[in-house]
């Protein structure tokens, strides 16, 4: 499934335009929920950024991640709003083990007039053994006040 | 200096300057994100094959080793263009078992960045 499923019933889709890189890297849709989405990257040589061990370089658990906040941020404010990373940080626990797919789950923890919060997690088939802990900030591009009355800030 | 397949991935090339490397990177709809503007995670992709690129420069000199990422932290100060984008990366500490690194990606103007990063490094000396 492409990862517009993560965003069904979601105002503004039409604004949305899926591709481009996360479509380079094969991300597709995992799960998603109030506030957070999932998204799954699969293995692929063309990501490996150590030829000795065949790991993939962390740029692509970097895009998972960016794109899976972003995403999670749209889910909770309830509709697409433009919005630009601030900044992510990403931890990478350990490495991705070659030929698993890596699962990202990024959720928006508070969402304020002009910046969203996240945070997020990957893992590579384990939950309870994650390969890489994210987090963020997003800056909105329009005014979200009114959304934020209808009670889409926790 | 040989870079790694994700590299061709993002269409990546290794420039010289000054005896230091610096990646450059076409825009190309496989790094796209918002219309129009070069998606983060492909600019911060770039910054750490910069990164690393500094790193390996820096290690060959005392004998390499293996290099292995521990974290990044990105800042994104203006959206990427259309253009091509570089970055390189400046080895800030060289230890034993770890480095610091920064690296800026920039598109005209190298005084005007469009992101920078900062990462630490494990290093398994060969």
């Amino acid at each position: 499934m492409g990862i517009e499923t993560a965003l069904a019933g979601i105002a503004g889709m039409d604004k949305v335009r899926f591709g481009g890189h996360g479509g380079r890297l094969g991300i597709g849709y995992h799960a998603h929920g109030d506030g957070w989405v999932e998204l799954a990257l699969p293995y692929s040589e063309e990501m490996i950024g150590d030829e000795d061990s065949g790991v993939i370089a962390s740029g692509p658990i970097f895009a998972l991640m960016d794109i899976a906040t972003s995403l999670a941020t749209m889910r909770k404010l309830g509709r697409f709003v433009a919005h630009a990373t601030l900044d992510l940080r990403v931890d990478y626990l350990r490495p991705a083990k070659p030929g698993h797919v890596v699962v990202g789950h990024g959720e928006s923890f508070a969402i304020k007039r002009s910046i969203a919060f996240v945070r997020g997690h990957a893992h590579d088939g384990d939950p309870n053994d994650p390969i890489a802990h994210v987090s963020g900030t997003f800056m909105f591009l329009e005014d979200v006040s009114a959304d934020l009355a209808k009670g889409a800030s926790a | 200096m040989k870079l790694p397949p994700y590299a061709d991935l993002l269409g990546a090339t290794l420039e010289w300057d000054e005896g230091l490397p610096v990646l450059a990177m076409p825009f190309s709809d496989a790094v796209l994100g918002r219309p129009g503007f070069v998606q983060g995670g492909a600019i911060t992709g770039l910054l750490e094959v910069a990164a690393i690129a500094a790193l390996r420069h820096q290690l060959a000199a005392e004998g390499g080793g293996r290099i292995k990422p521990i974290n990044v932290t990105v800042d994104f100060m203006r959206g990427g263009r259309q253009r091509v984008t570089r970055a390189a990366g400046i080895v800030t500490r060289l230890g034993t078992r770890i480095a610091n690194v920064e690296a800026s990606a920039w598109q005209e103007d190298r005084a005007r960045p469009i992101a920078s990063a900062r990462m630490n490094y494990l290093i398994v000396r060969g």
